[in-house]
């Protein structure tokens, strides 16, 4: 019995010293998008900033939705986002001190080469989309109010295709509020709302050979960046509606005293000065420029 | 506090008007639970009773193996069903991946373990004298069998309800297996991490506490037929 207890105890003070204790003083946390995490980027621009100023950052890739709701609960210092409007407004609403561009990529539809609905090189967005519901081809769709999906709906309403909005009601600060999201009408099972992100987004679209919107960055990371590519292939692209800016706000710290707000403005800074935006640049996935800096003439 | 307030009266609210796409959710979810269930106690309640009543080599050695995989995570299971069906692999041409078939085959493997593991013990658990009295009296073997599982009816009903909260609970294999296409695949619990990637948690909690009610509900059945079966 005795021995039993021991066995017990020491147990448990094994994996007390496992639990993490006392930490290094320079890491912030980031909220990002999954598209951001995909891409890859990040890998190559996080061991050069700690390089250069010793910070160290924690990655958190959610949808843009989870990513703004972490910064507007104070959950992280700093967010690298893609949905102009939404990041606007977390500005104007006080939880973000600034927002500085730092860079651009596109969009693209994507589907299977067999294309059914006839869609390829085609330039204008939502008249493909237009198409591919007509054809009642199977798309999938984000589903997970993430900046994709918030453009996605946005290229949905410039179809001109008549389209349903669906809503729960929830009570949110003791009053009714309405959740909702647009979604083609005459809905089909041609339609499927996965709510997951980018990554997963593709391989399902894969796995259905079905048409989906993307991002530029991650689609050419599961197009080329793989062993096993993705088979899924280009259909649309170049249209200015494809646009997708990706913006950093570090939190405000009037609003949440214990942000790091000197490291995450550090930081912020450190994108958009010229050797990050060469190096953003410079980012290829397989030869192809993924991202399009956009901050060289703002940093002085 | 308000958070939680918010989400239970948002939880009444979506009960109360029978929100049409939580009646989907909770279909899906029901239909896939209680089918896995259902596979996997006809296959774990008679090889739990099989192992338990039988001598063989490797005996302790296999209960061992069945009580580690007690702890097998969701997520191994839909990793590894997910390299058999998905497009490119063994059954790819069975189009299976993403469908509630899927889901299916990854919950029979989570809790065939689960069933089989506690149909031993309930089994074992029996005075051994049931057994030698009910073959005295000239019971053959299946008679036998039947003596020993009447005893052992209520274990083995607790490990059915036990499994049961297993995979209507869990979210890994629905995720991955399913993928949480709406209307299709979703469930009570990729619903709620849907809720929870997009930031509103109060539709999450809501949605929380609408599968403990359903879960109550069902309890309430169980614990009926459980005390009918007393009589």
């Amino acid at each position: 019995m005795k021995r039993g207890w021991l066995s017990i105890a020491a147990v448990v003070l094994v994996m007390l010293s496992l639990s993490p204790l006392g930490a290094a003083e320079k890491i912030i946390k980031m909220s990002t998008t999954t598209s951001t995490e995909n891409s890859g980027l990040l890998d190559v621009l996080l061991p050069e900033l700690e390089k250069d100023t010793g910070i160290q950052v924690k990655v958190f890739a959610k949808g843009t939705g989870a990513a703004i709701r972490d910064g507007i609960d104070g959950n992280v210092d700093i967010i690298f986002v893609h949905a102009k409007a939404r990041e606007e407004k977390f500005v104007a609403d006080g939880y973000g001190t600034y927002r500085l561009g730092v860079m651009h990529n596109d969009f693209v539809i994507l589907g299977p080469a067999a294309d059914p609905a006839g869609i390829k090189g085609m330039k204008n967005a939502a008249e493909a989309l237009k198409k591919i519901a007509e054809a009642k081809a199977s798309f999938v769709s984000r589903g997970d109010d993430s900046g994709t999906h918030t453009k996605e709906q946005a290229l949905w309403k410039a179809s001109g295709i008549p389209f349903e909005t669906t809503g729960t009601e929830i009570i949110s600060k003791g009053k009714k509020k309405q959740l909702s999201f647009v979604y083609p009408g005459a809905l089909g099972k041609w339609y499927l709302s996965i709510g997951q992100g980018m990554g997963k987004t593709l391989t399902y679209a894969e796995e259905k050979q079905a048409y989906t919107l993307a991002d530029r960055g991650t689609y050419l990371n599961y197009k080329l960046g793989r062993a096993q590519s993705l088979d899924l292939e280009i259909l649309c692209e170049g249209d200015p509606l494809l646009f997708n800016p990706y913006g950093i706000i570090p939190i405000n710290p009037k609003k949440y005293p214990h942000v790091k707000f000197d490291l995450a403005d550090q930081f912020a800074k450190w994108l958009v000065s010229p050797k990050v935006q060469a190096m953003i640049a410079r980012y290829k996935i397989q030869g192809q420029q993924a991202f399009y800096p956009d901050a060289v003439l703002a940093a002085k | 506090m308000e958070f939680l307030f918010d989400s239970f009266f948002s939880a009444l609210l979506l009960l109360w008007s029978i929100d049409p796409e939580l009646v989907e959710i909770v279909t899906v979810s029901l239909k896939v639970s209680s089918s896995s269930t259902i596979i996997a106690s006809a296959v774990g309640v008679p090889a739990g009773f099989l192992i338990a009543f039988r001598e063989f080599p490797g005996k302790r050695l296999l209960i061992t193996i069945l009580n580690t995989l007690l702890a097998l995570p969701t997520v191994v299971v839909g990793l590894l069903v997910y390299a058999f069906i998905s497009r490119r692999g063994i059954l790819g041409v069975l189009n299976l991946l993403y469908t509630q078939k899927a889901m299916i085959i990854g919950q029979v493997i989570l809790i065939i373990p689960i069933i089989t593991v506690f149909t031993i013990s309930a089994i074992s658990r029996i005075d051994e004298r049931y057994r030698k009295t009910a073959m005295t009296l000239g019971a053959n073997a299946l008679q036998t069998a039947w003596v020993v599982i009447r005893e052992a009816r209520f274990a083995i009903v607790a490990a059915v309800i036990a499994a049961f909260g297993r995979v209507i609970a869990e979210v890994g294999i629905s995720m991955m297996l399913g993928g949480n296409a709406k209307g299709f695949t979703r469930t009570m619990t990729t619903a709620m991490a849907l809720e929870y990637d997009k930031g509103e948690f109060v539709l999450g909690v809501a949605l929380g506490l609408v599968l403990l009610t359903v879960s109550f509900g069902l309890n309430i059945f169980f614990n009926y037929i459980q005390g009918r079966a007393r009589v």
